[in-house]
């Protein structure tokens, strides 16, 4: 396995392991508390309407020119990579709330159990739910599989990497019954925002033309660029809020 | 809401996100990326020098918004 496709691997495997993580919760919530049966179906019928997705655009992606696929996986990674890590940023400097499975849960409990009597047969709300819930966070997941995998031509391992994600959380979470809140989930968010955003730069750049200095080896600098310049960046807004938060600050000053 | 402009929205929302400047951005740095690349002049530093002032600036917004 090359140093790119074991970069693929772990990029998809962390996204596929976090949105897993969230689609789990919103599964467990509706699950326990209305219909099983309902919720498995439209579980399966994300899963239908998700692969089916990834086999219609996967092909189409890959009859694209090289240059071409390259500049539009660049532009998508880029853009979805920079929103992860920006998110990211933002939680770990305490600037936005993060993201908690156990309160996620029991709000989806309230909603479940405040939204009127569980139908016979198929109970609509219970399949609506865990079909919304399963499609959006997976789509995003499929958005990255395809476009990591045709670039690298190798969308089997995109989705492998992405299956093993989805049975181990699923596992997890047959193994606890409840919420995985101790994944660390931003921390996993924080290193696909690094992944997809260097992927992002380098084969944006490329396939706009641009020669990198090393070739491939380029990569090897631009992920740990990324990963200092997002740290920094954390580091810079938490000493901001301190400042900003001490007595006698210019903001005190001002307001006192 | 109709149909049409209740999926515009979602793609919307699932493109393009909470900060619609980070899109422009890496779609413009692209551009002047293949525009470089044409001339003599290097081209691969403007997308990492592009990313990081879109990164800063997107994070600092909020954070001046807040204090």
């Amino acid at each position: 396995m090359t140093g790119t496709e074991l970069g693929l691997a772990i990029s998809v495997f962390l996204a596929c392991a976090v949105e897993a993580v969230e689609a789990l919760t919103i599964v467990l919530a509706v699950g326990y508390t209305r219909s099983w049966r309902s919720t498995f179906f439209g579980v399966g019928a994300a899963a239908l309407v998700l692969g089916a997705v990834t086999a219609a655009l996967g092909p189409a992606l890959t009859a694209l020119p090289i240059d071409v696929l390259r500049v539009v996986v660049g532009a998508l990674l880029l853009i979805f990579g920079l929103q992860w890590l920006r998110k990211a940023i933002l939680r770990a400097a305490g600037l936005k709330a993060r993201h908690d499975e156990r309160e996620s849960y029991e709000r989806g409990l309230t909603a479940a159990r405040t939204a009127g009597q569980v139908a016979s047969g198929l109970d609509p709300y219970s399949f609506t739910i865990a079909f919304k819930g399963v499609l959006l966070e997976g789509l995003e997941v499929v958005f990255i599989v395809i476009t990591f995998g045709a670039n690298q031509h190798d969308v089997g391992l995109a989705a492998a990497a992405a299956g093993v994600a989805v049975a181990l959380v699923i596992l997890a979470g047959l193994a606890v019954h409840a919420p995985l809140a101790r994944v660390p989930e931003n921390t996993m968010k924080f290193a696909v925002g690094v992944m997809l955003s260097s992927f992002g730069i380098f084969w944006g750049a490329e396939g706009a033309g641009a020669h990198w200095p090393g070739n491939d080896a380029a990569l090897l600098a631009i992920i740990p660029a990324m990963v200092l310049f997002s740290l920094g960046l954390v580091a810079g807004l938490r000493r901001r809020a301190l400042t900003a938060a001490a007595p006698g600050s210019a903001k005190e000053a001002i307001h006192a | 809401m109709t149909r049409l402009q209740g999926l515009l929205r979602f793609l919307w929302d699932f493109i393009v996100g909470d900060d619609w400047r980070i899109a422009i951005g890496v779609a413009a740095a692209l551009a002047l990326t293949a525009l470089v690349a044409e001339t003599t002049v290097a081209a691969w530093w403007i997308l990492p020098v592009a990313v990081a002032v879109l990164l800063a600036t997107s994070v600092l917004r909020p954070a001046r918004q807040r204090h």
